[in-house]
């Protein structure tokens, strides 16, 4: 069926086609609606989710917590200061390897306070065990939701699926959905080898640990990172074949016989495809690469992908604050540090806290791509 | 009424082994509730010393399901493990049925998980929540929290030269639970064990969430010999500086009347963390503050209990 829908809609519509057993979450913008309409849902009998409408993003990260480690199938939605008050809890989730699934509506993060789309507050969180998923648009959303249950229920990692704030998150878009059966059919239900409510198998969940298995634990933790690319791919590839629509971990565009790249994600990759048909029409070989998984990080693709060019602009729509530039910059820098011969990297912050990213703005990032080289280390796109 | 020739029949569910500090107040009480919860159990820990001395890998104390999360979430992570029963129970997927009971420290009940204990409670999880108060972060080494009373030395609220231990009063947790019109709430202690196991029971009976606040002395935080555990802990009743009551449909029970009255100094003395009041110029003072705190805490509560009492 074709729906319109904005960003928040389609995750709620997505989170009640999914229907599962437990979400405790607390309202923030921009994800707010998702958890408003998803309350419609409960109370109109649609889903059969137990819904806990906490009093805090700390308390919706515990509580899913404690959903989760009890055999449910828990999801939970937030942004900006909400996942920042997370934090702690985003690693306990984390270390317990339980497979909570959260759709996330990216915001910058407060001082100043701002309320619009940027990739501060999901990358923030990036080494807390968690598979991060961007998305370009809101059908990508969408379908993204429902890989990220199954792909996190096969790792035992959790996942956030990411959206950009406002500009995915509240615009309306086309979107084809499933039918509710198909969904569920293809997700089936989730049985845990372990619960915490299996009263006859008594367990311990979160012990402490001193110097002699805490590392050990965390090993394998990262072991279970490192495996979750494969499983990823395969259940992209099971989605294909199920739903009709594809996606790679990365997406080459026009890359073919390009002189020179750029390298971003989110929603400006829609800008970016734009400003790169507009100069191919002017001859100019420019291609773009989008990243669709950024934990785990996709770093043979990127070698693959990126290793042939000359030339290679990065875009992050965050800054570490590190006089370095964005997470994305250094994580490609280190990607194909060990490439015998490496492509030049150039560095592009643009965006923060919902900065208008034109069409004009994306053609200069590629026309500086195609320059191969730019007096600053990190190009603050468009402030004043 | 519970008895001790029946309880000792019961299967140990929090085994010793442990590693808590000879005369640990909080071990104590642990086992205590355990013993009165004989049908399906599952516990929620937050981080703290009941935590570390019972679940260190790859050992555990436990005999039931128990999960153990961050400092301040025993109330938050408690609510989403009772919404998946509720859930499991209603999808058919389970048929247990199962109590849930949550065992904080006072720092993770009174201060840092106040919050998560108050929204869960709001929420009416069904959970005996288990505030095991030894009146202070004994964990990370005894520092002041807002049940440490009044005059107390702790090593953020220290017996200096010009300020003598804790300035402030401690936080009145059975009344704000209270005003919460949780299902049942009770104060007691570990010298009581007949009425905290009585008390568990009708927490666990109770329709909603209830709130159990069990005074238990710390040897290492409250400077006393480890067997002199169980005589702090009936003085503290016996001075009324810990009434032993209860809040049971809408009703205050005084459950130990003490035959009489004994002065706080009788409570304060054989205590390290108070010494400097009795050393001291000034420690008069001091402890004359926190007798008349005493009595009028105790004051008020004859007054509830007069006026919403069971008589």
């Amino acid at each position: 069926m074709i729906l319109a829908k904005t960003g928040n809609e389609a995750l709620a519509y997505a989170m009640k086609q999914v229907n599962p057993d437990v979400v405790a979450a607390y309202p923030i913008t921009p994800s707010t609606e998702i958890v408003q309409i998803f309350s419609n849902y409960v109370h109109d009998g649609l889903v059969d989710t137990e819904f806990v409408a906490v009093e805090s993003e700390h308390s919706a990260m515990s509580a899913c917590i404690g959903a989760a480690a009890s055999g449910c199938r828990t999801m939970t939605a937030t942004a900006s200061q909400g996942l920042a008050l997370m934090h702690e809890m985003l690693f306990i989730a984390g270390g317990l390897r339980l497979p909570i699934v959260m759709a996330v509506a990216s915001r910058s993060l407060s001082s100043p306070l701002n309320i619009h789309g940027d990739h501060s507050d999901s990358l923030a969180s990036r080494d807390s065990g968690w598979m991060q998923f961007f998305c370009e648009s809101v059908q990508e959303g969408y379908d993204t939701l429902f890989q990220a249950v199954k792909i996190a229920e096969r790792t035992s990692l959790p996942a956030m699926v990411c959206v950009d704030g406002f500009i995915l998150s509240h615009c309306l878009e086309r979107v084809e959905s499933f039918e509710d059966k198909k969904v569920r059919d293809w997700l089936g239900t989730w049985r845990p080898n372990w619960s915490l409510l299996d009263v006859a198998r008594p367990i311990l969940v979160g012990p402490a640990t001193m110097q002699d298995y805490y590392f050990e634990f965390k090993r394998t933790q990262i072991e279970g990172m490192n495996r979750a690319m494969p499983v990823i791919e395969a259940v992209q590839e099971e989605f294909a074949r199920e739903f009709g629509r594809g996606y790679g971990v990365i997406e080459e565009y026009r890359c073919e016989d390009a002189e020179a790249a750029v390298v971003l994600m989110g929603s400006a990759c829609g800008t970016m495809r734009e400003a790169v048909d507009t100069l191919r029409k002017q001859g100019k070989k420019v291609g773009m690469v989008k990243l669709r998984v950024f934990r785990p990080m996709a770093h043979e693709q990127f070698r693959r992908a990126l290793a042939r060019f000359k030339t290679v602009a990065v875009m992050d729509r965050m800054d570490t604050v590190s006089s370095w530039g964005g997470a994305l910059y250094t994580e490609i820098g280190s990607a194909l540090y060990h490439l015998p011969e490496r492509p030049k990297l150039l560095s592009y912050v643009y965006g923060l806290g919902g900065k208008e990213f034109s069409p004009a703005d994306a053609a200069g990032i590629l026309e500086g791509a195609l320059a191969g080289h730019k007096d600053e280390l990190v190009t603050y796109v468009g402030v004043r | 009424m519970a008895r001790l020739k029946d309880l000792c029949k019961n299967p140990e569910l929090f085994s010793s082994g442990h590693r808590a500090c000879a005369g640990c107040g909080e071990a104590l009480a642990v086992r205590q509730v355990l013993l009165a919860a004989q049908q399906p159990v599952v516990g929620i820990m937050p981080t703290g010393c009941t935590e570390i001395f019972s679940s260190i890998y790859p050992h555990s104390a436990w005999q039931i399901p128990m999960i153990h999360t961050a400092f301040e979430t025993a109330a938050s992570t408690a609510a989403g493990v009772e919404t998946a029963y509720r859930f499991l129970r209603k999808a058919g997927r389970m048929k247990e049925d199962v109590k849930f009971i949550a065992f904080g420290g006072d720092g993770g009940t009174y201060d840092i998980g106040f919050q998560a204990l108050s929204g869960a409670v709001e929420r009416r999880h069904k959970f005996l929540y288990v505030c095991t108060d030894n009146e202070g972060y004994m964990n990370t080494g005894i520092q002041r929290s807002s049940a440490t009373p009044y005059g107390a030395h702790t090593t953020t609220s220290p017996a200096g030269k010009v300020v003598p231990g804790k300035r402030q009063h401690r936080k009145d947790i059975m009344e704000i639970m209270i005003a919460h019109e949780v299902a049942y709430a009770a104060q007691t202690t570990i010298a009581f064990w007949s009425d905290l196991v009585t008390k568990v029971g009708k927490a666990l009976a109770a329709d909603g969430p209830s709130f159990l606040n069990v005074l238990v002395p710390c040897p290492l935080g409250w400077g006393h010999a480890g067997d002199e555990t169980v005589k702090l802990s009936r003085l503290a009743a016996d001075t009324c500086f810990w009434p032993i009551y209860e809040w049971d449909s809408g009703r205050y029970v005084i459950n130990h009347q003490p035959r009489e009255k004994l002065p706080v100094e009788e409570f304060m003395k054989p205590q390290g963390r108070f010494r400097h009041l009795f050393t001291q110029e000034g420690g008069a003072e001091v402890v004359a503050e926190l007798q008349r705190h005493v009595d009028a805490k105790w004051a008020l509560l004859q007054k509830r209990r007069e006026c919403f009492g069971a008589d």
